[in-house]
């Protein structure tokens, strides 16, 4: 990383259909020292009792935490999305819940998420957009490199399902393609 | 597709304040992430370019008004949204309320009715039906005109039958309604005990006492300062050992109340302790 680039203050991760292998190996590889928090959007099917935030943790050396309403996020923690609801930045700290309408047929919607970060952290963010099987969140990233934030994208070569990098890379002025063994070392060199 | 950004973060606060002068609907504290995503949705829907064709509609055409908001609030609801949840109720909370003479339920930010009417099933199958007042408000006149009709759409009884299973419904749930086309007219025994009303979370005051306030996935909308008076009229509505109940990501616990409520199991559900 080049000394000019802004200081880190997010990183928020949006998956779908095989991205959840990804998130795993990059939390076991993560340094337990990040001066930034984790946002993780990931597509799932709504269920009542969520057992992805207990699956994270066994391998995670920092804190893995579903969001409830107004959570305070703070740095060197993952926050995971609940399932049927979207995730809104109030600012930098909180966070807020939204059960509106589905987008792109997603709730949570990785493209709403996104959006919101954009407008709230603006060149200290930065999105990275696995693996899945459709567009969701392309256009959030759009926003994001809008408001000079960083943009990354899981190479498609190394994708489960790789419609959604391909359309992202098709679509979107990127920073960086990842493969999932080197996305934690990249995040463990970030200021 | 995302909605445009069309009205600005200082527009907005304009708009809250003229709305508030015109029309005494107060939206300043409502979570402000939230309501400029419905703002701009709403401009998308109604083609308006700019802030200043928004706000003129709004504030000189009634009409237009009354569909602003209905589309400023989100209604998006689901019959037995979370079974577990209903699950506590029928096996933990409704043997509970069993004990009393009369069960007077508040539904608060009911929108179309559909967990007013899951509760009213609940109730008839715990056979409490007949003793039992469910009180559904929202502050969409419109939605309580569906909720009132108790026709809800047909393609979404696939997932509110197995909620209803999943909650530990034993009968047929197609039992409780009938099917026309594309709609489920929900059975009119169901509306029977039900009452429903406009109220404003934000500006009305409490108006009976329960033993049970139901109010799930409002709270989100609403800033923490706003959260904890809505707590606190939930609270002079709430006898003592009433319950009440929350979104599965809601919580009392960060508020000045929570040391007067015990929270049952790992679900939502509050219960006022008596301390005297």
């Amino acid at each position: 990383m080049e000394t000019k680039d802004p200081i880190t203050e997010l990183i928020v991760i949006g998956g779908s259909a095989g991205s959840l292998q990804v998130i795993l190996e990059m939390i076991r590889n993560l340094n337990g020292d990040l001066s930034f928090p984790i946002v993780l959007v990931l597509h799932r099917k709504a269920q009542a009792e969520s057992i992805l935030p207990k699956l994270l943790q066994q391998f995670s050396a920092i804190d893995v935490i579903e969001v409830e309403d107004k959570t305070e996020i703070q740095n060197n923690k993952i926050y995971i999305v609940p399932s049927d609801y979207h995730l809104l930045f109030e600012d930098k700290n909180k966070v807020s819940l939204d059960g509106s309408e589905k987008m792109n047929y997603s709730r949570p919607s990785i493209d709403v998420t996104f959006r919101s970060a954009a407008e709230i952290f603006r060149q200290s963010v930065i999105g990275i957009l696995l693996s899945g099987a459709n567009s969701d969140g392309v256009e959030g990233l759009k926003y994001i490199k809008k408001n000079q934030g960083k943009v990354w994208i899981q190479d498609p070569e190394t994708a489960d399902v790789d419609y959604m990098p391909r359309q992202a890379i098709q679509n979107v002025e990127y920073d960086l393609i990842v493969k999932p063994n080197n996305l934690a070392n990249y995040i463990n060199q970030l200021k | 597709m995302l909605e445009p950004s069309i009205v600005k973060d200082n527009e907005i606060e304009h708009l809250i304040k003229d709305i508030y002068e015109s029309y005494g609907y107060d939206f300043s504290l409502y979570s402000r992430a939230s309501f400029t995503r419905r703002i701009n949705r709403i401009c998308m829907i109604d083609r308006f370019a700019s802030y200043a064709e928004l706000r003129y509609q709004v504030l000189n055409d009634l009409d237009y008004f009354k569909h602003f908001i209905e589309e400023i609030t989100v209604n998006v609801t689901e019959m037995f949204r979370d079974p577990l949840f209903f699950k506590s109720l029928r096996e933990k909370i409704l043997p509970q309320l069993g004990t009393f003479p009369l069960i007077r339920i508040w539904v608060a930010g009911c929108s179309t009715g559909e967990e007013a009417y899951s509760i009213a099933i609940l109730l008839k199958e715990a056979g409490l039906y007949h003793k039992c007042l469910i009180y559904g408000t929202d502050i969409n006149p419109s939605v309580l005109e569906t909720a009132r009709a108790g026709v809800f759409p047909m393609h979404q009884m696939k997932t509110y039958s197995e909620n209803y299973m999943l909650s530990g419904g034993k009968k047929d749930f197609s039992d409780y309604y009938t099917a026309n086309y594309d709609s489920a007219r929900f059975d009119k025994s169901l509306q029977e005990k039900l009452i429903l009303s406009t109220h404003n979370l934000v500006s009305d005051s409490s108006f009976n006492s329960f033993q049970l306030v139901i109010c799930r996935n409002v709270l989100i909308y609403f800033d923490k300062e706003l959260q904890e008076r809505v707590f606190d009229l939930f609270d002079a509505s709430l006898e003592n050992l009433g319950y009440l109940a929350l979104g599965s990501k809601e919580t009392l616990r960060f508020s000045n109340l929570n040391k007067f409520y015990h929270q049952i199991d790992d679900q939502k559900i509050w219960k006022k302790v008596d301390l005297n």
